[in-house]
C-alpha cells in the first residue's frame, strides 16, 4: 500500500515538475478595447489570435466594450480610475478629443520610435493616414477600419429605364437626370443617402476641394470656424431639397436607416459607405445586380474631383503604461500594418487597406477582378494627393456638430427652412460648439 | 405616513434601514455629488485640465433656444407616455383580474414584453415603423396615410411615445394586478348585494382601494419617462428629425455620454433632477392627500 | 365580477385579446423574425413563421453568438446569478427599510426616506463614471459584488413596500403588541405573509431588471467569461457597416426571454386570489 502511495506521489510530483519547467515566462499582455460587433468582432478576434500565434513574447487581448460611444466613455472612465487599456478603438469624430488629451495619449510615431520598430510613414496611404497625422506629418493613431462614401446603383433598374448600366452618373446634374428617368420607369425614388453630414457636407467639401472649416479644416488650430455655408454648399442643399419634393432625392434617416430603400429597390441609386458593400450583397441577393462608382461632383467647379475623406475608426494608444508593454503594442502595430494582414482584412471586411503594399497585393491576388467595384473606394481616396481641404477634419465636439447638421438638413428636406437658412444656422450653432471645445481644451 | 400604531424601539429602526442607507450613501450620494459637481467645472473629456467656471454651464444652457424647446417636447412626451401606459394597464388589469378562463395566459403575454432586451426593443419598433419595409407603415399606407417619421416630426414623436409607453404597460399591468388581488372580495360582494352596479363598484370601492398602487405608479412612470427613455429614443429617432423628439434626458445623455461634454451634461442633470424632485414633491403633497390608505 | 353575464364576459375577453395583440405584437414579430433567413428579414417582415426555426436556433446554440464570446449557456448563467442576486438583495434590504420607515418613529426618519427616494431622481448613466471610479478604488472591478451591489440601492421597492404597509390596518399591529410580540415577530409572522403579492410582483420586475442589465456590466467587466446574455445580444446588434443578421439576433433575443417568462409564469401562483389573507 505505502509503496503504491509513494509511487503515485512521486509520479505526481514528477509531473508537476515537468509542467512547471516547461512553462515559459508569462507573455507580456496588452489590452485592446474595441467596438466591433457581429462578424466584424470575429475579424478582430482573428487578428488578435493571428498575432498571438505568430510569436510568444507578447499577447494581445481583444475585448468588446460596446458601441463606439460606449467604448470611448468606458476608456475615459477607466483612464480616470487608472484602469485603462493599452489600445482603444475610437471613431473618427473623437479624433479632436483624443488629440487634445495630450497627457492621456501616446502618439503612434513616438511609440514606434521608442520601441525601435521600423516605421515608414510613407508606406501608408496618405489619404487614409492624413486624417490622423499632425500638420508636419507625424502619425498620432493607427488607422484600423476606414471607409469612404461611394455611389451604389441598381443595374437592373438602369436597364429598365433605358440607361446604360456601364455608364453610371458622374455629375450632380446627371444624378437628377438619371433619377427622373428612373422614376419614370416606375421606381418611387431616384436616390437616397446614408450619413448625410459625412457624405453631403464633409465629403462634398473634400471632393470639390473647398474648405469645410477654416484653418485647414481644423488641422491648423482650435480657432477654426465652419465654412459649409458657402454658395456651393447652399446650391447642393437647395437642389436636393427641391428634388425631395418629387422624391428624386428621398431622405431616409440619419446613419444607415435608409438602407432598406436601396435593398428593396425603392431607390435605384444610393450614396453609402464603401464598407456597406457586404451588407448590400446580402440584402440584394436574388433581387437585382448592383454596381459601384465614385461620388458625383459638380463639373463647373475648378479642380474637381479632388479626393474623398475617410470615416471609421482608429486605434489610439493610451499613456500611463510600462515601456515593455508599449514594445508589445508597437510589435502588434507592425504586425497589423503588414501587407498580408492588411490585404486579408481589406478583402474580408471591405474596409480600406492602409498601405500601398496591401493594395498592390490585393490587386495581384486578382481580388478586384473577381469583385468588380471594390476598388472604387481606394481609387477615389487616391484620386489626387490630399490638399488642406481634403486631408480630413479635426474639429472638437464633432459629434454634436454632426447632430446640428442632421437637424438643419432635416429641416431643409421637410421644407421648413430654406437651404441658405439651414446652413447658416448650422454653421452658427456649430461654431458655438467649436468655441466651447476651444475653451475647455486651452 | 399616518400610522397610529408604531413600535417604540430606539436602535432597531436604524439597524433595519442601515443596509440600504449605507449602499445609498456610498454608491449613490457620493458619486452623484461628484457628477453634479462637474456642472460648475469646465473640463476636457479625460479630466486632464479642469477649471472652475461657476454658473457658466448653466448660463450657456439657458441661452440655447433649443434647450427650451426640449422642455416642451419633454412635457408632451412625459404626459402622453405616462398617461397612455397607466390607462391602458389599468384597463387590462381590471379585465384580467376578473376572467377565470385563460387568466394565466393573458397575464403571461401581457407581462412578457417587459422582458425584451432593451437593446432590441427600440430596434423592433424601427422595424415595424420603417417607411420602406415596416409592417405598420405598410398598413398605414394602405389606409391612405403616408408614414415617414424621418421627415415628419409629429409622427416621430408619436412613434417614440408608443415605443416608450409599450414597455411600461407591462410593468404597470403587473403592479395593478398585484394591487387588485389584494382587495378583499368580501367588500365587492357586499356592495353588489347592496345593489351597486359594476361601474359604481369600480369607482367607489376598487379605485380608491387601488389608489396607493396608482400613486406609486404615477410617480414611478413620471420618473421613467423623464429618465429612462434615452435608450429607446436613441435607437429609434436619435432625437430627430430636427429635434422633434429631443427630450431633456436625451439631450443630457447625448451631450454627456456621446458628446463627452461632462460639464454641460452635469448642468442639465442638475436642472432635470430639480424638475423631477419638484414634480415628486408636488405629487406627494397634493396627490397623496387623495390616496386612500 | 359577481353577476354572471355572458355578454360582459365576452367583452372582457375581447378587450384582453385586443390588449394582448397590441402589447405582444412586437414580441410576436421577434419570434417570427427568428424563423426566417437573414435576407427575408432585411425586407418586409412576413407576418407568419418561416422554415428556418431549427436552423437558426441550432446555429445560435451550437456556434454561439460568434465574435468569440462566451457560449450562450455561460452567459445565461451569469445573467441568472446576477438577476437573482439583485432581485433578492433589493427585496430584502428594501422591505426592511420600508418597515423601519412606516412602523417606527425616529429622528431623521423623513430625511432617510427622502435620501433613499432620491436615488430615483438621478439615473445610473449620469453618475456612472464616478461610480465606476469608486468600484475600481474598492477593487471590485470584474467581480460579482461589483456587478450587483451598486444596483441594489434603488428606491422603487422601498416605495412600493411603503405604499403597501400603509394600507395594512393598524389593528394587526395593535393585536401583535397586545400579544407581546415584538416588531420583528410582527414583521416575520404577519407583515411578510401579507406582502406576498407585492413581493411576487417586485420579484418579477427586479429579476427582469437584473436580467436586462448591460451598461453597468459592460463598463465594469473586461473578462468575457462574465458577460451577461443581454450584453451578448447588444454585441450582435449590427451598428455601422456590419452585415445585419437579424434573424439570428432575434433567435437569441427569444432565448434570452425564456427565463424571465418562466419567472412570470412561476410567480402566477402567488397571484391567485384567495390564497392571501382571509379577513382583514
Amino acid at each position: 500500500m505505502t509503496m503504491h502511495r509513494m509511487l503515485l506521489l512521486g509520479a505526481l510530483l514528477g509531473a508537476l515538475l515537468v509542467l512547471g519547467t516547461t512553462g515559459t515566462e508569462a507573455a507580456t499582455e496588452i489590452q485592446w478595447w474595441h467596438a466591433m460587433d457581429g462578424a466584424l468582432g470575429e475579424w478582430v478576434n482573428d487578428i488578435a489570435a493571428g498575432f498571438n500565434k505568430s510569436q510568444t513574447e507578447y499577447r494581445v487581448n481583444a475585448i468588446y466594450k460596446g458601441t463606439y460611444a460606449q467604448t470611448m466613455t468606458g476608456a475615459i472612465a477607466a483612464f480616470r480610475a487608472k484602469q485603462h487599456p493599452h489600445i482603444v478603438q475610437v471613431f473618427e469624430v473623437g479624433t479632436a478629443t483624443m488629440m487634445a488629451a495630450k497627457g492621456a495619449v501616446k502618439p503612434v510615431y513616438e511609440l514606434m520610435a521608442e520601441a525601435g520598430e521600423k516605421f515608414d510613414p510613407n508606406a501608408y496611404l496618405a489619404a487614409v493616414t492624413g486624417y490622423y497625422t499632425t500638420a508636419d506629418g507625424k502619425m498620432l493613431s493607427m488607422p484600423f477600419n476606414s471607409s469612404t462614401p461611394v455611389l451604389y446603383y441598381n443595374k437592373d433598374a438602369f436597364k429598365k429605364a433605358g440607361l446604360d448600366p456601364a455608364k453610371p452618373p458622374r455629375t450632380w446634374p446627371e444624378m437628377g437626370e438619371y433619377g427622373k428617368k428612373l422614376q419614370a420607369a416606375g421606381y418611387p425614388c431616384g436616390f437616397s443617402t446614408q450619413w448625410q453630414q459625412w457624405i453631403l457636407l464633409e465629403n462634398y467639401s473634400a471632393w470639390h476641394n473647398v474648405p469645410f472649416a477654416t484653418k485647414a479644416n481644423g488641422f491648423g488650430g482650435l480657432e477654426t470656424e465652419l465654412a459649409f455655408n458657402s454658395p456651393l454648399h447652399v446650391r447642393l442643399v437647395e437642389t436636393l431639397a427641391e428634388w425631395q419634393k418629387a422624391k428624386t432625392f428621398d431622405y431616409g434617416g440619419r446613419r444607415g436607416d435608409a438602407n432598406p430603400k436601396f435593398n428593396n429597390g425603392e431607390c435605384a441609386m444610393f450614396l453609402a459607405s464603401s464598407a456597406a458593400y457586404a451588407g448590400f450583397v446580402q440584402g440584394t441577393k436574388g433581387k437585382f445586380e448592383f454596381g459601384i462608382t465614385m461620388m458625383p461632383y459638380r463639373p463647373d467647379v475648378q479642380g474637381v474631383p479632388q479626393n474623398s475623406i475617410i470615416g471609421g475608426a482608429t486605434l489610439w494608444v493610451l499613456a500611463g503604461h510600462k515601456p515593455a508593454e508599449y514594445k508589445a503594442v508597437a510589435r502588434f502595430f507592425t504586425y497589423l500594418s503588414s501587407a498580408e494582414v492588411q490585404a486579408a482584412s481589406h478583402q474580408r471586411t471591405g474596409y480600406l487597406p492602409i498601405t500601398l503594399a496591401a493594395y498592390e497585393l490585393t490587386k495581384r491576388q486578382g481580388f478586384y477582378e473577381k469583385n468588380p467595384g471594390t476598388d472604387i473606394a481606394i481609387r477615389q481616396i487616391n484620386n489626387k494627393p490630399p490638399t488642406d481641404n481634403s486631408k480630413g477634419l479635426r474639429l472638437g465636439n464633432l459629434v454634436q456638430i454632426r447632430d446640428v447638421m442632421d437637424e438643419e438638413l432635416e429641416a431643409a428636406w421637410a421644407g421648413k427652412k430654406t437651404a441658405k437658412d439651414a446652413l447658416e444656422t448650422a454653421v452658427k450653432r456649430g461654431n458655438e460648439l467649436l468655441r466651447q471645445f476651444e475653451r475647455a481644451n486651452r | 405616513m399616518h400610522k397610529r400604531v408604531v413600535f417604540r424601539h430606539r436602535l432597531l429602526p436604524y439597524l433595519l434601514i442601515a443596509p440600504q442607507l449605507v449602499i445609498t450613501l456610498v454608491f449613490f450620494v457620493w458619486p452623484a455629488g461628484q457628477a453634479l459637481f462637474q456642472s460648475v467645472l469646465l473640463q476636457d473629456a479625460f479630466g486632464l485640465t479642469t477649471r472652475f467656471v461657476g454658473t457658466e454651464n448653466f448660463q450657456r444652457l439657458f441661452a440655447d433656444a433649443t434647450y427650451l424647446h426640449s422642455f416642451r417636447v419633454t412635457a408632451v412626451f412625459a404626459a402622453a407616455t405616462a398617461g397612455l401606459a397607466i390607462a391602458a394597464a389599468l384597463l387590462l388589469a381590471v379585465m384580467a383580474d376578473e376572467v377565470i378562463k385563460g387568466a394565466a395566459g393573458y397575464k403571461t403575454f401581457l407581462v412578457a414584453p417587459y422582458a425584451v432586451a432593451p437593446a432590441v426593443a427600440g430596434v423592433l419598433w424601427l422595424f415595424l415603423f420603417n417607411p420602406t419595409v415596416g409592417i405598420l407603415a405598410y398598413l398605414l399606407r394602405g389606409a391612405g396615410y403616408t408614414w415617414n417619421h424621418y421627415l415628419n416630426g409629429g409622427q416621430a414623436l408619436f412613434m417614440v411615445i408608443i415605443a416608450a409607453a409599450w414597455k411600461q404597460i407591462s410593468y404597470n399591468f403587473l403592479f395593478f394586478l398585484a394591487g387588485l388581488q389584494a382587495i378583499p372580495r368580501a367588500m365587492i360582494e357586499a356592495a353588489a348585494i347592496d345593489g351597486a352596479g359594476a361601474g359604481q363598484r369600480f369607482w367607489r370601492i376598487v379605485f380608491p382601494l387601488l389608489s396607493p398602487t396608482t400613486f406609486f405608479l404615477v410617480v414611478v412612470n413620471v420618473v421613467y419617462t423623464f429618465f429612462d427613455t434615452f435608450g429607446i429614443i436613441h435607437a429609434v429617432t436619435a432625437g430627430g428629425p430636427a429635434k422633434a423628439t429631443e427630450t431633456l434626458v436625451y439631450k443630457l445623455f447625448n451631450d454627456g455620454f456621446i458628446g463627452l461634454d461632462f460639464g454641460g451634461s452635469a448642468a442639465q442633470s442638475v436642472v432635470l433632477m430639480a424638475i423631477v424632485i419638484g414634480l415628486t414633491v408636488v405629487q406627494f403633497r397634493y396627490l397623496e392627500r387623495r390616496v386612500h390608505y | 365580477m359577481v353577476e354572471r353575464r355572458p355578454a360582459w364576459t365576452a367583452t372582457k375577453h375581447g378587450v384582453l385579446a385586443l390588449g394582448v395583440l397590441v402589447v405582444a405584437f412586437p414580441v410576436y414579430m421577434t419570434l417570427v423574425a427568428s424563423t426566417h433567413t437573414a435576407q427575408t428579414v432585411m425586407g418586409r417582415l412576413p407576418l407568419w413563421f418561416g422554415a428556418q426555426l431549427v436552423d437558426n436556433y441550432a446555429h445560435v446554440l451550437r456556434v454561439g453568438m460568434g465574435s468569440g464570446s462566451a457560449p450562450i449557456g455561460r452567459m445565461m448563467l451569469n445573467s441568472l446569478v446576477m438577476a437573482i442576486a439583485i432581485a433578492v438583495g433589493k427585496i430584502a434590504i428594501c422591505i426592511l427599510s420600508a418597515f423601519a420607515i412606516v412602523y417606527f418613529r425616529f429622528p431623521l426618519r423623513m430625511t432617510c426616506f427622502w435620501t433613499i427616494f432620491l436615488t430615483l431622481m438621478l439615473p445610473v448613466e449620469v453618475r456612472i463614471m464616478p461610480t465606476f471610479k469608486i468600484v475600481a478604488d474598492l477593487g471590485l472591478l470584474n467581480s460579482f459584488l461589483g456587478l450587483t451591489i451598486p444596483l441594489i440601492a434603488s428606491a422603487t421597492a422601498t416605495f412600493l413596500f411603503r405604499q403597501f404597509f400603509l394600507t395594512v390596518p393598524d389593528e394587526l399591529a395593535e393585536a401583535a403588541r397586545i400579544d407581546g410580540a415584538g416588531p420583528l415577530r410582527f414583521f416575520g409572522y404577519i407583515l411578510l405573509p401579507l406582502s406576498r403579492t407585492s413581493i411576487a410582483a417586485l420579484f418579477v420586475i427586479l429579476f427582469i431588471f437584473g436580467w436586462n442589465q448591460y451598461l453597468w456590466p459592460l463598463l465594469t467587466t473586461t473578462d468575457e467569461g462574465m458577460y451577461t446574455i443581454v450584453m451578448g445580444i447588444q454585441r450582435m446588434v449590427p451598428t455601422g457597416d456590419a452585415i445585419p443578421e437579424w434573424n439570428r439576433v432575434m433567435a437569441v433575443v427569444v432565448l434570452a426571454m425564456l427565463p424571465p417568462v418562466a419567472v412570470v409564469v412561476l410567480m402566477q401562483r402567488w397571484f391567485i386570489k384567495g390564497l392571501i389573507e382571509p379577513e382583514k
